[in-house]
C-alpha cells in the first residue's frame, strides 16, 4: 500500500498540488485521472520520488519515504517498476538488453539464470522472438510491452504507469490495460496508473482518484462512475455529447 | 549574472561529488567505461591525426620561411616544431577539437537521455545516474584523451618533417637532428598535465550541460553548443594558468 498525506507542490509561485491525500491499495489497479494540467504527472513523480513535495508525507507501507536517507530510498526504489509515457527504453540496447539491464545492474545470477528471467518476462508480455530487435524497430505497442517487461523483471512490489495508453490504438490500448491488470493480480503489486483513457477507467479502475486543478475532486471505483453526481467527474468522463447521451441511456435503463 | 554563475558552479560541484559514490555493480560501470573509451578514443583518432598532421606541416613551413634568410641553422626547424607541438599545439588544439567533437556528443547523448526520461528510468531502478552516466565518461576521457594528445604530438612532428623536407627547406638528417636536439623531458610532463586537465574539463562540462538540460530540442541544441563554448573558454584559461604555474 502507498499513502499520500496532504501533498503540496509548488513550482515558484505556482501551486500545482494543493494538499492531496490518497491511499493506493495493494493488489489493485489504482488510477489517477484528470484533465491535462490537473497535476497527475507531478503527483506520480512525487509518489515515486522523482520530485520532492513542498510539504506532506508519502508512505510505502509503514515507511515514510520522505524521511529516508538517499541510500534507504534507493532500497525502496528497487522494489519499484515504472512504465513511462515515452517508454524510456535505451535506444542503443536491444529489447533483450533493455529488459536485462536491471538484472545485470542489481542481481548476481548467472547468465543462464538471467536469460531465463528475460525470456519469462518476454513471454509474459507476448513478445517472444523480439529479443534482438532495437526499440526503434518495433511498434509503439510493442515498446510499451518491453517497458512493462523491464518494469517487472525484478518482481517489484509497486508498479507505476504514466499514461500507458498514450499513442496507442484502442485495441492495443485494451491489451496493455489487460496485461497491467493481470500482472497486478498475479504479482500482488500496488499499481498506480496515471491516465485519461476512458476505456481504462471503465475497465480496470478498481480505485479511481480524480484530480482537478491540483485538488482531489473525487474518489471511487469504475462501478461508481456512471451513477456519481460529481459534476467534475461527469464533465471529465462524459466530455462528448455522445458519451453524455450514453450515460443518460444507461441511467434510464 | 553573478548569482547565476555561482548557482551553476555549485550545481557542477555537487554533480562531481555525487559521481564519486560506490558503484552498484562495478562490472557494469567498467563495461560503460570501455564503451566510452572506444567512442572517445577510436572515434576521434582519425580527426586528431589529420589535424595534427597539418598543424605540424604548417608550423614547420612557417618557421622554415622565417628562418630562411637568417643564420640560424636549418635543424632548428625540427627543434621548434617539436617544442611548440609538445608544449602548446598538440594539447591545446587537440583539446579544442575534442571539445567540439566529443563534448557536443556527450552533452547531446546525456541530454537526449534526460529528455526521453531514460535518466528518470535509471533513477527509479535505483541507479546513481550521476555516477553511472557521468563517471565513466570523465574517467574514459581522462585516460584516452592524453593518449590521443601523445599521438597528436608524434603525428605533428611527422607532419612537420614531411612538409619541411619535401619542400626542400631542410634535409631529413637535419630535421631529425633538430627533433633530438635540446630535448627537455619536463615539457612532456607539462603536455601530460595539460592533457589530463583539458580532458577533465571538456568531459565534465559536457556531462554537466547534458545532465541538466531542460525539455525541448532547442534546449538540447543550446546545451550542446554551450558545452562546447564553455569548454573552449575553460581550456584556454586552464592553458594560461598551467603555463604560469609550470613554466
Amino acid at each position: 500500500m502507498i499513502k499520500a498525506v496532504d501533498i503540496r507542490k509548488s513550482f515558484g509561485t505556482q501551486e500545482v498540488l494543493k494538499g492531496v491525500s490518497a491511499t493506493f491499495e495493494k493488489g489493485k489497479t489504482n488510477l489517477i485521472i484528470g484533465r491535462s494540467g490537473a497535476g497527475k504527472t507531478v503527483f506520480l513523480k512525487l509518489l515515486v520520488g522523482l520530485l520532492e513535495p513542498t510539504s506532506g508525507g508519502i508512505w510505502y507501507g509503514d515507511i515514510n519515504f520522505l524521511n529516508l536517507e538517499k541510500s534507504q530510498r534507493t532500497d525502496i526504489r528497487r522494489e519499484v517498476g515504472m512504465l513511462f509515457q515515452g517508454n524510456a527504453l535505451f535506444d542503443s540496447l536491444s529489447v533483450e538488453e533493455n529488459i536485462r539491464f536491471p538484472l545485470d545492474m542489481f542481481t548476481k545470477g548467472t547468465k543462464k539464470e538471467k536469460d531465463m528471467r528475460v525470456n519469462e518476462c518476454l513471454e509474459r508480455v507476448n513478445l517472444v522472438g523480439s529479443n534482438k530487435k532495437l526499440p526503434g524497430e518495433i511498434s509503439g505497442g510493442m515498446q510499451k510491452r518491453v517497458g512493462i517487461a523491464r518494469a517487472i523483471v525484478l518482481d517489484p512490489k509497486y508498479l507505476f504507469c504514466d499514461e500507458p495508453n498514450s499513442g496507442l490504438d484502442p485495441k492495443t490500448s485494451i491489451l496493455i490495460d489487460e496485461l497491467i491488470k493481470e500482472l497486478t493480480i498475479d504479482n500482488n503489486m500496488t499499481t498506480i496508473i496515471n491516465t485519461h483513457d476512458m476505456n481504462s477507467v471503465m475497465e480496470i479502475g478498481e480505485k479511481i482518484i480524480l484530480l482537478h486543478m491540483g485538488e482531489l475532486a473525487w474518489v471511487g471505483n469504475k462501478n461508481e462512475v456512471m451513477e456519481s453526481e460529481n459534476q467534475l467527474l461527469q464533465d471529465f468522463i462524459f466530455a462528448s455529447p455522445f458519451l453524455q447521451r450514453l450515460r443518460t441511456a444507461f441511467i434510464k435503463k | 549574472m553573478n548569482f547565476n554563475f555561482l548557482h551553476e558552479f555549485g550545481r557542477y560541484l555537487i554533480l562531481m561529488k555525487t559521481m564519486f559514490a560506490p558503484p552498484e555493480n562495478a562490472r557494469m560501470y567498467w563495461k560503460e567505461t570501455v564503451r566510452q573509451m572506444n567512442d572517445i578514443g577510436i572515434g576521434s583518432l582519425g580527426i586528431i591525426a589529420l589535424i595534427a598532421l597539418f598543424i605540424g606541416a604548417v608550423t614547420s613551413i612557417q618557421f622554415a620561411y622565417q628562418l630562411s634568410d637568417s643564420f640560424i641553422p636549418a635543424y632548428y626547424i625540427g627543434y621548434i616544431v617539436r617544442d611548440s607541438t609538445i608544449i602548446e599545439l598538440a594539447p591545446t588544439i587537440s583539446a579544442l577539437v575534442l571539445a567540439g567533437k566529443v563534448g557536443s556528443n556527450i552533452a547531446a547523448e546525456i541530454g537526449g537521455m534526460r529528455q526521453k526520461e531514460q535518466i528518470d528510468a535509471l533513477e527509479i531502478m535505483g541507479v546513481n545516474t550521476a555516477a553511472y552516466l557521468v563517471g565513466p565518461k570523465i574517467f574514459a576521457g581522462c585516460v584516452v584523451i592524453p593518449m590521443l594528445i601523445i599521438i597528436a604530438a608524434g603525428v605533428s612532428i611527422v607532419g612537420g618533417y614531411l612538409a619541411a623536407v619535401s619542400s626542400g627547406f631542410v634535409t631529413a638528417t637535419d630535421y631529425i637532428f633538430g627533433v633530438h636536439a635540446f630535448f627537455v623531458e619536463y615539457y612532456v610532463f607539462m603536455m601530460l598535465v595539460k592533457a589530463f586537465v583539458f580532458a577533465f574539463l571538456l568531459t565534465s562540462i559536457a556531462c554537466y550541460k547534458g545532465y541538466y538540460v531542460k525539455n525541448g530540442s532547442v534546449e538540447l541544441g543550446k546545451s550542446s553548443t554551450q558545452a562546447v563554448v564553455i569548454s573552449y573558454i575553460f581550456i584556454l584559461l586552464a592553458d594560461y594558468v598551467i603555463a604560469l604555474i609550470l613554466t
